[in-house]
């Protein structure tokens, strides 16, 4: 009796879990069938799953209808810049806030996380205008410097980094350890999971950007990838459904491939409970 | 090499004052354990020697040389800490060779004050393993080796054994005191456990509530403690402390300066009572005794009595300790300490 209780609980959180499992996953599946359908097959009622023969020449067209090596590397040069110049400023901030005691920590602390309430809608214009302004709106600048500090990255670092004993740290002070080194050699080992959970939201959320790089650009020379492939959409009036795929296929496997490497570090931040 | 002293220090937390106008010395190339209950200022005073928690007021001395501006890593001294704080993504070997790094020493140099303080401490084979794979008692020696490698003039220990189980800890013990032996250089060590401070120091300073109660080698800590404080905080079971009349005088004995026997004895001190308690303990016994004055402990070698039997105890006048009101000590040459012993005589029996 209860052991047939046990098993129907077991097939339900098993098919809850399928469920889910489908939602989430089918429009990737989607999204792959697509880039490899023919025109006439994405029409096609009732929908095509898997394609009659895979069109991998979908991909060749995608990436001949712009300068598509100008966006990828757009979008690379943004991104790791992002990422490069964040970890840096966020390190010392992390600690700062972590470890030193000083006037005014609290308010500014406060000010970090009100940084990280106000959303990119509301401060925009007066952000183009300041880079207009700056004579830098026709580089990559506008598209890296607002976003030079990650609050929400300070955040989670700091909470972090109040989790490495006090004396770990006086115990290095006592070595003669520089603050410097202390970061280097002490802190950013001890929060790797943290720093790779970090760096890969970061990534996934600059990569994906469209907002952002939409208002600010206004030439090819300087769009990343998104807005590359949102413009594949507008080539001959029609919409050619396979290409825009084939074109997010490409967008999204980065994003993959990092995640993979980053998915044990991020797994360890969140069961993280402190270091004997 | 190093001596150490403090100069009217004062330090607050947040407006409290721990610790008020405290002046010590600490001799150069000795053991000196301060030791004293939990709170009462110990690991401050460490710290501030180490310069981690620099005073509010008063000055910090090594070698005769103010240190109040002077960083922790500049100060010459080495600290082991409580629960080790050892680099838990370096390996052994990084962890023991970081401060030498940070010091600019060289790698032919650092290789090889590694290996010999690894061997000295037993660590060798484990230079390589990460920290999280060692057990307790070795990572008490990463913690030692890495104290040990910098050559400091001082060594401070904040209860660096209180994490190891007994039987270690008494192997650790005179592993310590070896080794205070070996280098020669000042040891300052801190723990709240008396029977440590009493086994290893050289001189002990009892602290209680931020306030030195007395600095003594443990045998004069131990026959002539300067106040109540002191007779009670050191030796197990504490010394018995009674009161003397009415004027706030106080005697006191230790429990095996007391003879028990079952007929009155002739030592000037004597008092009928009950046995209330019995421990044996193998080569000792501890017996309390009741009586009108009071209870007190006993320590007999033998194990004679039963409890509820009636007993005699019996203390010579030599043995006997005298705290004024003020619960300071009364010595022997004071000219009342001759009428407390009269006073006392005058109670025989209870
Ligand atoms: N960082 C601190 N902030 C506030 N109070 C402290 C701090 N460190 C120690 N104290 C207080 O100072 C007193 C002495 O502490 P401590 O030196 O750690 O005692 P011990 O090492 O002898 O047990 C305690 O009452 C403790 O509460
Ligand atoms: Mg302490």
């Amino acid at each position: 009796m209860s052991k047939a209780f046990q098993y129907t609980g077991l097939t339900l959180s098993y098919l809850l879990k399928t469920a889910i499992l489908i939602i989430f996953v089918f429009p990737f599946l989607w999204m792959i069938s697509t880039s490899l359908q023919t025109y006439r097959e994405t029409l096609s009622y009732p929908p095509t799953l898997i394609p009659a023969l895979p069109q991998w020449i979908n991909f060749v067209d995608a990436m001949s209808a712009g300068p598509f090596p100008t966006y990828a590397k757009n979008s690379i040069t943004i991104t790791l810049s992002i990422i490069a110049i964040q970890l840096l400023v966020m390190i010392p901030a992390a600690y700062a806030f972590a470890k030193y005691r000083f006037a005014g920590k609290n308010v500014l602390f406060s000010l970090v996380l009100l940084a990280f309430m106000i959303p990119g809608q509301v401060t925009f214009i007066p952000v183009y205008l300041m880079m207009a302004d700056w004579g830098i709106a026709k580089t990559l600048l506008p598209q890296i410097i607002p976003f030079m500090s990650n609050a929400f990255g300070i955040f989670l670092l700091r909470q972090y980094f109040m989790q490495i004993p006090e004396e770990i740290v006086e115990a290095a002070r006592l070595d003669n350890a520089s603050e410097f080194t202390i970061m280097r050699k002490i802190m950013v080992p001890m929060s790797m999971p943290a720093l790779a959970t970090i760096a890969l939201f970061s990534f996934v959320s600059h990569w994906n950007d469209y907002f952002w790089p939409l208002i600010m650009t206004d030439s090819a020379a300087i769009r990343p990838l998104t807005l590359g492939i949102a413009m594949l959409r507008e080539t001959e009036g029609i919409s050619n459904w396979h290409i825009i795929m084939a074109g997010n296929v490409v967008l999204v496997i980065p994003i993959l491939v990092v995640y993979l490497f980053c998915s044990k570090q991020i797994v360890k931040a969140f069961v993280y409970s402190g270091i004997k | 090499m190093a001596s150490i002293e403090f100069v009217r220090v004062t330090k607050s937390f947040d407006k409290q004052e721990v610790i008020k106008d405290l002046d010590l010395k600490i001799e150069d190339g000795k053991f000196t354990v301060l030791v004293g209950p939990s709170g009462c200022g110990k690991t401050t005073l460490l710290r501030m020697i180490a310069g981690l928690d620099p005073q509010t007021s008063g000055s910090v001395l090594i070698n005769g040389k103010d240190v109040s501006r002077i960083a922790p890593g500049q100060r010459g001294v080495a600290m082991v800490f409580q629960n080790y704080a050892i680099y838990p993504t370096m390996s052994v070997r990084e962890n023991i060779e970081f401060g030498l790094k940070n010091n600019k020493v060289g790698k032919a140099e650092r290789t090889e004050l590694v290996e010999s303080i690894s061997r000295a401490v037993g660590l060798y084979d484990y230079l390589d393993r990460k920290p999280s794979t060692l057990s307790g008692g070795q990572r008490q020696r990463v913690a030692l080796a890495r104290a040990m490698v910098k050559k400091p003039s001082v060594f401070l220990m904040d209860e660096p054994l209180s994490n190891l189980d007994a039987k270690l800890r008494v192997q650790m013990r005179i592993e310590l005191i070896e080794l205070h032996k070996k280098l020669g250089t000042t040891f300052v060590y801190v723990t709240h456990d008396q029977v440590e401070a009493m086994s290893m120091a050289d001189t002990i300073v009892l602290m209680n509530k931020g306030v030195i109660q007395q600095e003594a080698p443990p045998d004069r800590m131990y026959r002539q403690p300067s106040n109540c404080f002191t007779a009670q905080f050191i030796g197990v079971p504490p010394m018995n402390i009674a009161e003397l009349g009415a004027n706030g005088v106080k005697y006191g004995f230790r429990p095996e300066s007391a003879n028990l026997s079952a007929e009155p004895g002739d030592e000037l001190f004597s008092l009928r009572g009950r046995i209330a308690t019995r421990e044996m303990l193998g080569s000792e016994t501890i017996y309390q005794v009741r009586s009108g004055s009071g209870a007190f402990m006993i320590k007999c070698r033998e194990d004679l009595f039963a409890v509820d039997q009636e007993a005699y105890v019996g203390v010579p006048a030599d043995k006997l300790n005298f705290f004024g009101p003020d619960e300071r000590r009364i010595e022997a040459r004071d000219s009342s300490y001759r009428d407390y012993l009269e006073a006392l005589r005058g109670q025989r029996h209870g």
